[in-house]
């Protein structure tokens, strides 16, 4: 499985995502995705970057982006315990059809004109996706679509684990697939 | 202590607090208002030529001293000019601080006169970086800067500060103590991964230490000593980790890589288990990585994390200072080996026969003028093992590294992971205004000696009474070497002239040295020694050597280390018992 989602707390510090967006650059490492937005701490900011790593190894990006001093903890959103979401807004042909489209994605009309609508949906990427695929066919005008955020399922936070844990997990075992870099 | 000062007050008091004695810089406009307070202060200022010279100079007091370097520039072309050192001592792990002015900030953005981005531009190249552009924040980013580049895996730190900063008032408040959210790098190894690694070394057969820099920046040539002789096993010491070990030490085989000895580039390839202490698996070691150390088990010992599995899967990881972890190491080894020890004699037979059957030798030339390899040995052997060295980059850097015995830890100066000709006169300049009563030699190459010489001004203003050696072929000869080997002896512009113009001794002469040169075989001691009698003013040796001479063993490449080749087209003859 070459793609994985990532969640990094970081400084809020300027320059940060440059020094992020650099170091993936330098190393050749694909970006399909990048969020970045405030927390509930206001001196940390949280990335949520989905990776396509075909040829790298996920303990390898984990470790470099762990280097650079403003990244405080980073964590593997797998699927089964994490909530994955992006948003789409989409604007398509005002026609009774694709407002049917709507209704079955549970996608939301924000705006309407007369020859147009708007529509807000949030979900999963397949939920997304399949959204847009029964759109095309009557064709889409323009869309928009954030990266992907995500959280942790259960009681478990990121940012107490970040608070609590201090040096690097999985250190000797080079074969696991998790990375959970922790300061 | 906590009256009004202005903001470069409170930069020179910082750096005072972060205990600098010496810095190399230039002033300019947007870090001027620094260097009026740097007029009083107890720091020395050494006033250098050339950025590059600064941060270079920087860079060789660090190797030499194990301090941190510091070297400060203004804004725009200034900081731009220090690039080139800071991504050395990036690819190098030299804790070094770089200071650079930048334009006002209201102008920061405008394209403003002597603008560059510079905290952008050294992103990639820097452990760290800052800009600053209130006057408050600049004591903690100065502990900071100095807190960084000198711990977890050493490295260069930048902090860029806007001139209205350095102009408007403050209050100094140096911070006791410094504590980043996101850096608190490991510095104890596991206990598990200890006991994991002294039970591989108990069952290894073949085992063998491939020594990196990491051991010279930890400080843990004693520790090393120590593992070495619990396990007895053979050691190899990298480009940047000669003097970790001593070359005389029986178990040494000297240096792998693409111009390693065959005994250190074949226990490699014929071990059972690598012990790799502070070494990071570089391209110039490997050869072809998927080809390498094909039997071996791995046991990776660094301070950085990222190293770990970068290039190499390592099936025990010890993360932690390497003196931390060899003081663990060494006593659980002694017990691992106590219960069950493997015989290593047939190995060691078989390591030290390659040692003693391809021993690293090279030809007088048939023409009777002087072998470059010869004068470097000379300067070795009559300088003795006390004297620092500092090589540019080139067949010179290899021949010093080959031909010179070092014996101790922070002796060997050179540019091993960017490889940056002009290297070694700053270098050497800073090494010896670290260590002003060691001999500090620069072993240079004509090319490399015309990027960066103006520094021996510096040297002759400022008392830095550094030797030069410039091993002058008047080529650029490694790759003029390469030429020869692959690409028909096709010498496309690597002529450089340099026995014609310049006259080395006369720019010497010109740059307030003492500038020699040496033509015959016969007159290389009596140079040497007429350059170790001179004490108070730099000198430079123009040494006319032989340009076809070529680096040897050589391992092309790309290619496998088990294609070492000893001369051209040559590879070793094995015994066949050994195939």
């Amino acid at each position: 499985m070459a793609i994985h989602t990532l969640a990094v707390l970081v400084e809020n510090s300027p320059g940060v995502l440059a020094r992020v967006a650099s170091l993936f650059s330098r190393r050749g490492y694909n970006i399909d995705s990048l969020a970045v937005g405030p927390t509930e701490n206001a001196t940390v900011s949280r990335m949520t970057i989905v990776l396509n790593l075909e040829g790298h190894a996920l303990d390898q990006v984990s470790a470099q982006l762990f280097k650079l001093v403003n990244v405080i903890g980073i964590s593997e959103m797998k699927d089964s315990d994490s909530l994955k979401r992006e948003i789409l807004l989409v604007k398509v042909a005002n026609t009774p059809a694709n407002k049917e489209i709507a209704k079955k994605h549970q996608a939301v009309i924000a705006d309407e004109s007369a020859s147009t609508i708007s529509l807000e949906a949030v979900g999963s990427s397949a939920a997304i996706e399949a959204l847009l695929n029964d759109l095309k066919p009557s064709g889409i005008r323009e869309l928009v679509q954030s990266g992907l955020v995500a959280l942790e399922r259960g009681d478990h936070t990121l940012a107490d684990r970040t608070l609590s844990t201090m040096g690097t997990a999985n250190e000797s075992d080079p074969n696991s697939s998790t990375a959970d870099y922790q300061n | 202590m906590m009256g009004k000062i202005n903001g470069a007050q409170s930069l020179v008091n910082a750096l005072e607090a972060a205990g600098v004695d010496v810095m190399f810089g230039i002033p300019g406009g947007a870090i001027l208002p620094a260097y009026d307070p740097i007029f009083d202060s107890k720091i020395r200022h050494i006033l250098v030529r050339h950025e590059q010279g600064a941060g270079h100079a920087a860079t060789g007091y660090a190797q030499a001293t194990g301090r941190v370097g510091v070297c400060i520039a203004t804004s725009g072309p200034g900081a731009t000019n220090l690039v080139t050192p800071l991504a050395d001592a990036q690819m190098d792990s030299v804790p070094m601080v770089a200071i650079t002015g930048q334009v006002p900030s209201a102008a920061i953005g405008t394209d403003a006169f002597q603008e560059a981005d510079i905290r952008g531009v050294t992103m990639p190249i820097t452990k760290h970086n800052y800009l600053i552009t209130n006057p408050d924040d600049i004591p903690r980013a100065i502990a900071e800067a100095f807190y960084i580049a000198s711990t977890g895996r050493p490295g260069p730190v930048l902090v860029d500060i806007a001139k209205d900063a350095l102009q408007k008032e403050t209050t100094f408040n140096y911070p006791k103590t410094v504590s980043l959210a996101g850096y608190n790098p490991v510095l104890e190894p596991k206990s598990e991964a200890i006991r994991d690694a002294a039970a591989l070394i108990a069952q290894s057969k073949k085992p063998l230490l491939y020594v990196g820099g990491g051991v010279i920046k930890a400080n843990a040539s004693r520790e090393l000593m120590q593992l070495a002789e619990i396990t007895g096993a053979p050691v190899v010491t990298t480009l940047m980790a000669r003097g970790a070990f001593p070359d005389s030490h029986n178990q040494h085989l000297g240096m792998p890589g693409m111009h390693g000895t065959v005994a250190a580039v074949t226990a490699l390839q014929k071990a059972d288990l690598l012990i790799t202490l502070g070494a990071r698996f570089d391209d110039r070691v490997t050869g072809k990585l998927s080809t390498f150390a094909p039997n071996a088990k791995i046991i990776h010992a660094d301070i950085d994390p990222a190293e770990i599995g970068k290039n190499r899967h390592a099936d025990v990881a010890l993360i932690g200072d390497l003196k931390n972890i060899l003081k663990a190491l060494n006593p659980a080894t002694k017990a691992a080996l106590a219960k069950s020890a493997p015989d290593l004699t047939p190995w060691l037979n078989e390591v030290y026969g390659w040692r003693k059957k391809f021993p690293l030798g090279y030809d007088k030339p048939a023409d009777g003028s002087v072998s470059p390899q010869y004068v470097i040995e000379r300067i070795g052997k009559i300088s003795g093992p006390d004297t620092i060295f500092a090589a540019g980059v080139g067949q010179h850097q290899m021949w010093a590294s080959q031909f010179i015995g070092y014996e101790k830890p922070r002796t060997w100066l050179n540019s091993g992971g960017l490889g940056t000709m002009g290297y070694a006169v700053p270098a050497a300049m800073g090494a010896k205004v670290g260590a002003p009563d060691t001999t500090v030699w620069a072993i240079d190459g004509d090319g490399c000696f015309q990027m960066t010489n103006q520094e021996l001004v510096t040297c002759a203003l400022n008392n830095i009474p550094i030797k030069v050696a410039v091993i002058n072929n008047e080529s650029l000869g490694m790759v003029r070497q390469w030429q020869t080997l692959f690409y028909n002896q096709r010498y496309s512009n690597t002529d450089l002239h340099s026995k014609r113009v310049p006259d080395f001794k006369l720019l010497a002469e010109a740059m307030g040295c003492v500038g020699m040169r040496c033509e015959k075989p016969e007159d290389v001691d009596k140079t040497i020694e007429a350059a170790m009698a001179i004490n108070d003013r730099p000198v430079v040796v123009d040494f006319n050597v032989h340009r076809d001479a070529m680096v040897w063993p050589m391992v092309a490449a790309g290619t496998s280390n088990d294609d070492i080749t000893v001369a051209r087209s040559m590879a070793p003859v094995w015994d066949s018992q050994e195939l």
